[in-house]
């Protein structure tokens, strides 16, 4: 055993293997101070919550509180290991902070009340809307860290009790380009892949996908496969040096904006080629003809002129994944939160359809998520979508959903689709929305353009209900805040991003009054009298495995297919992959073997859109384009970004991630080690950029775009030059001064977003940077381990220190 | 022969529906993705004008490759007043009807490239088939764009 600071070593000890090899265990665990194993109490089973890889882990728990974690030997998805943020950051569950008591509007101020008059509040307001304007009015904005039980429960109220079509998750943010690209190439979302295919294959392809930091676990898995014999060659497609570019065989860094031009140049060498398995392609796709026409004008020449990558580079690149024998591609917010997001993923499953590398053992795609329940919240209908992928154009497939409903077809809208969070706000803004719910959320930091959305929330004609563990930058707007449970303290199930299913049980009680998500929704359908078509209750269930067996039976038959699952089955044998059936019962590891694909009309959940303008393809289309249900080619034109850099506006502004922090910081930012690891706001810049201006590492620089402006201090780092980034973590809970000077990158970002995918656009700013002062010696607060690395050797490396050391068996049992 | 005819009147239409689009887009920046998708396929209008007055050489016609686009004073002043407009709800449903606007221009336009095609293809005008064969899916493209965000928008502007 041995122990290692995992604020320095955020990866770990390496433990090498080959392919077709299974991954060595390795068991992290970090517990309170002075405490050992044998002091627990009780271990308790769950999986990790704070980024989308979903390990299992054991919550350590001692006289009633969770005093650490450790990773489960025995689970598929991290064979014992753990990502930093997991192993401190359950500290802030105990944060003293924590809201304990719901919270009303009275006299402009926030003042403690009890639930019954909040509720009460909540459900008062709806009703009176919902009596004066109808379903209209009334909005959901929910998350990607609530468990599955709760956004069914949060789908069947909206979409079925109240009957509005304004239900979006703040996955639209991180993973609504994921879904959108599978449902244009395979008709129906459903991630193809299984993390085992970094065990087996030859190349691996991240397009946009710093998985070093984003899924630190699968990045150690892709480690431990680079140190071993036979290690694949990494093609990494990214405008920073993240540790993936530092590990490619390739690294092309197109400037920001023009991903569709170097996707397409891509195929046009793969085509072009002939590395292409033509057998695959005439017997399980359509559309090969049109994707070679529109990529003709695409050779790597345009690509060195649009992307500035030089063409030998994009050759290069092609060779790899032309010639590659098992291709692994994964695709991340380096596209999904870009400028024509769809269409430079969706070029990505072409890639791997034309070469005919689908579901077999080392030849997969995972479009990745951003956030531990993204999958559920798509699946189970609480993020744009309708329960179960049901197509919300298919009359049949909405029947069907109300008979598992027992509700009237007519009372579920499907006039078109979900409302997506962007277009919600707008509403809100324009004054139709007037009752807007937020769980688990903070859009007051992570929605573009701050000035514009604190200026929406803060209408008095707007009613903001807030549900969360803190006092958010977003429930200080609020009319009612309620106080949440969080992991750890209530029962749920979650799906990762390769399908994979944690059951995540209660392990202590919450603080004060607050109460599981599940509980106050079910509250909120109660007061609110919600009824189905036969006058009994519309929700049914009072617990959590309740709604369990209710969506199991609403997911049956389709391509997530949960009907054989069970928590007793789960509480057997922890993490399964969807499709569970009577057919499967042990779950599927890979979709579309032998290029069989949920894609026929009558059943897919998506007829396509166009990927430029986005227009939803009606039904009769589909039938005509893809009457066997094959999957779909299709590939579209460059088009410019909207917001290109100019005099005024010189720079391009990328904002991110790091490895340390999640999101807006509210559970990251509470846990000391991760805290200081990234503490502050940074800017990142090329040593040329710095160098022609006469900054260095530490300068205090103002970052400026038409829309508002960040200080912060620069990081001269290995980012392309003419670009400039930023990281979106930091708010103003913990720094209430910072408003004026501006902290959040999202000051910055415009109001633009995919008309594919509805995903807003957060790479492609054009941004004025200047210098307010020069560094005292004070080196910027970007962490050196990460891509935010300093070019310069003599910045002081990021370290944790003694409370940062962690354990780690390697070789345990499995 | 009246091919001439034919490219010219397409000339006319493919501008006018070009700078329709962009007045909808200045007439709807709170709307954003209207804002932005507007102008995108405003683009393809423009690029066919160019393209029409081309190949108008090779049939004794002088059209204007570059017909004046650029937003003048009233449009400016259109996109501010929209901006400042976008707190209140009428804005909806002038947008329903300029929708309905841009579809029925674009109808013209694509009826238009049909007439065209027949004739080319009548007339054994392989470059002029080839162009109407390369340009016309953009306008059913525009066509659809407006049909499907009218259904989009209809519901919320119309029960709120």
């Amino acid at each position: 055993m041995a122990r290692t600071d995992r604020i320095a070593e955020p990866w770990g000890t390496r433990t090498p293997y080959g392919p077709g090899e299974t991954w060595p265990t390795r068991v992290d665990s970090h517990l309170a101070d002075g405490l050992t194993a044998d002091d627990v109490d009780r271990w308790v089973p769950s999986a990790t919550i704070l980024h989308s890889n979903g390990d299992g882990l054991d919550i350590a728990v001692k006289d009633g509180r969770i005093v650490g974690v450790r990773g489960r030997a025995e689970d598929r998805v991290n064979h014992g290991r753990l990502d930093p943020k997991d192993l401190y950051g359950w500290q802030a569950n105990h944060s003293p902070d924590r809201l304990t008591r719901p919270l009303i509007r009275r006299g402009g101020e926030l003042v403690e009340t009890d639930w019954d008059t909040a509720m009460d509040a909540v459900a008062g307001r709806c009703r009176e809307l919902l009596d004066e304007q109808g379903p209209s009015a009334i909005g959901f904005y929910t998350s990607g860290q609530l468990f599955l039980e709760e956004y069914y429960t949060l789908g069947l109220i909206a979409h079925g009790g109240i009957g509005t079509n304004h239900v979006d998750g703040n996955t639209r943010l991180c993973t609504a380009t994921a879904a959108a690209a599978l449902k244009e190439t395979f008709a129906s979302d459903g991630q193809p892949g299984s993390y085992t295919d970094v065990d087996h294959c030859d190349v691996i392809a991240l397009f946009g996908h710093n998985v070093a930091e984003t899924q630190s676990v699968l990045w150690t898995r892709v480690l431990d496969r680079l140190a071993g014999p036979h290690p694949p060659q990494v093609v990494c497609v990214d405008p920073r040096e993240t540790p993936v570019a530092r590990a490619a065989t390739v690294h092309l860094a197109p400037r920001p904006g023009t991903n569709v031009v170097l996707m397409n140049a891509l195929l046009h060498e793969v085509i072009g080629n002939g590395w292409v398995d033509r057998e695959y392609v005439d017997a399980h796709t359509v559309g090969f003809a049109e994707l070679e026409e529109r990529v003709r004008d695409y050779p790597p020449e345009v690509a060195e002129e649009v992307c500035d990558v030089p063409a030998a580079q994009v050759r290069e690149a092609a060779r790899v994944l032309g010639t590659a024998e098992r291709l692994l591609s994964t695709v991340l917010q380096g596209f999904y939160q870009s400028h024509q997001a769809t269409a430079a993923a969706v070029q990505v499953n072409n890639l791997n359809l034309v070469r005919g590398m689908l579901g077999k053992p080392g030849c997969g795609i995972l479009q990745m998520n951003g956030q531990p329940t993204a999958e559920n919240t798509r699946e189970a209908g609480a993020d744009g979508d309708l329960a179960g992928f049901r197509n919300w154009s298919n009359d049949a497939q909405v029947a069907d959903l109300a008979r598992v409903w027992h509700l009237d077809p007519f009372s579920i809208p499907h006039h078109s689709p979900p409302t997506h969070a962007m277009q919600m706000f707008r509403h809100a803004e324009e004054g139709s929305l007037r009752f807007l719910y937020v769980t688990a959320t903070n859009p007051a930091v992570s929605l573009p353009e701050l000035g514009r959305i604190r200026s929406i929330l803060a209408q008095e004609r707007l009613f903001l209900v807030v549900q969360d563990l803190f006092l958010t930058e977003t429930a200080q707007l609020a009319d009612v805040v309620l106080p949440a449970a969080t992991w750890g303290e209530k029962t749920g199930t979650f799906t990762n991003v390769d399908r994979t299913v944690h059951l995540s049980e209660k392990a202590v009680d919450p603080p004060g009054e607050a109460r599981a998500d599940l509980d106050v929704l079910i509250d909120f359908a109660r007061r609110l009298d919600l009824r189905d078509r036969d006058g009994a209750p519309l929700v049914t269930w009072s617990d959590p495995e309740g709604a369990f067996e209710g969506w199991k039976e609403c997911s049956r038959g389709r391509p997530c297919d949960y009907s054989g699952l069970s928590y007793a089955k789960l509480r057997e044998r922890n993490g399964i992959q969807w499709p569970v059936t009577e057919d499967a019962p042990e779950g599927t590891e890979r979709l579309y073997v032998d290029g069989r694909f949920f894609a026929d009309p009558d059943h897919c959940e998506s007829y396509g859109r166009d990927l430029v303008t986005g227009a939803p393809l009606e039904e009769t289309e589909y039938r005509a384009l893809n009457p066997h249900g094959r999957a779909v080619l299709k590939a579209a034109e460059y088009v410019p970004p909207h917001e290109l850099p100019s005099q005024e506006f010189p720079f391009q502004l990328v904002t991110g991630r790091t490895i340390y922090q999640f999101h807006t910081r509210t559970k990251t930012g509470r846990a000391p080690q991760l805290q200081a690891a990234a503490p502050e706001v940074w800017v990142e810049m090329s040593a040329s950029d710095a160098a022609d201006r006469g900054w260095g590492e530490g300068d205090l620089l103002e970052v400026c775009t038409p829309r508002g402006r960040v200080e912060a201090r620069l990081r001269v780092s290995g980012i392309r030059p003419g670009v400039v980034f930023l990281p979106f973590h930091y708010g103003y809970w913990d720094a209430p001064d910072a408003q004026e000077r501006g902290r959040a990158a999202n000051e910055l970002t415009p109001t633009d977003w995919d008309p594919v995918s509805k995903q807003p656009i957060f790479k492609t700013a054009a941004a004025a940077v200047s210098r307010l002062a020069a560094s005292d010696g004070t080196p910027s607060p970007a962490p050196t381990t990460t891509a935010s690395r300093p070019v310069a050797a003599d910045v002081p490396p990021t370290r944790g220190g003694e409370t940062a050391l962690a354990e780690e068996t390697v070789g345990g049992a499995r | 022969m009246k091919l001439g005819l034919a490219i010219e009147e397409l000339h006319r239409s493919e501008d006018h529906l070009g700078k329709v689009l962009l007045a909808v887009s200045d007439r709807h920046q709170a709307d954003h993705e209207v804002f932005h998708v507007a102008r995108d396929v405003a683009a393809w209008s423009l690029r066919h004008v160019t393209e029409l007055a081309r190949i108008g050489r090779d049939f004794g016609l002088d059209l204007d490759p570059e017909p004046d686009g650029e937003p003048g004073l009233l449009e400016r002043l259109q996109q501010a007043t929209s901006d400042l407009l976008g707190r209140r709800p009428e804005p909806g449903l002038l947008l329903l009807a300029d929708l309905r606007h841009v579809h029925r221009e674009a109808a013209g336009v694509s009826l238009d490239w049909e007439l065209l095609a027949q004739a080319a293809q009548g007339a054994r005008k392989r470059d002029l088939f080839d162009l109407a064969r390369r340009c016309h899916p953009d306008t059913l493209r525009q066509m659809r764009w407006a049909n499907a965000k009218l259904k989009e928008s209809a519901t919320q502007a119309l029960v709120s």
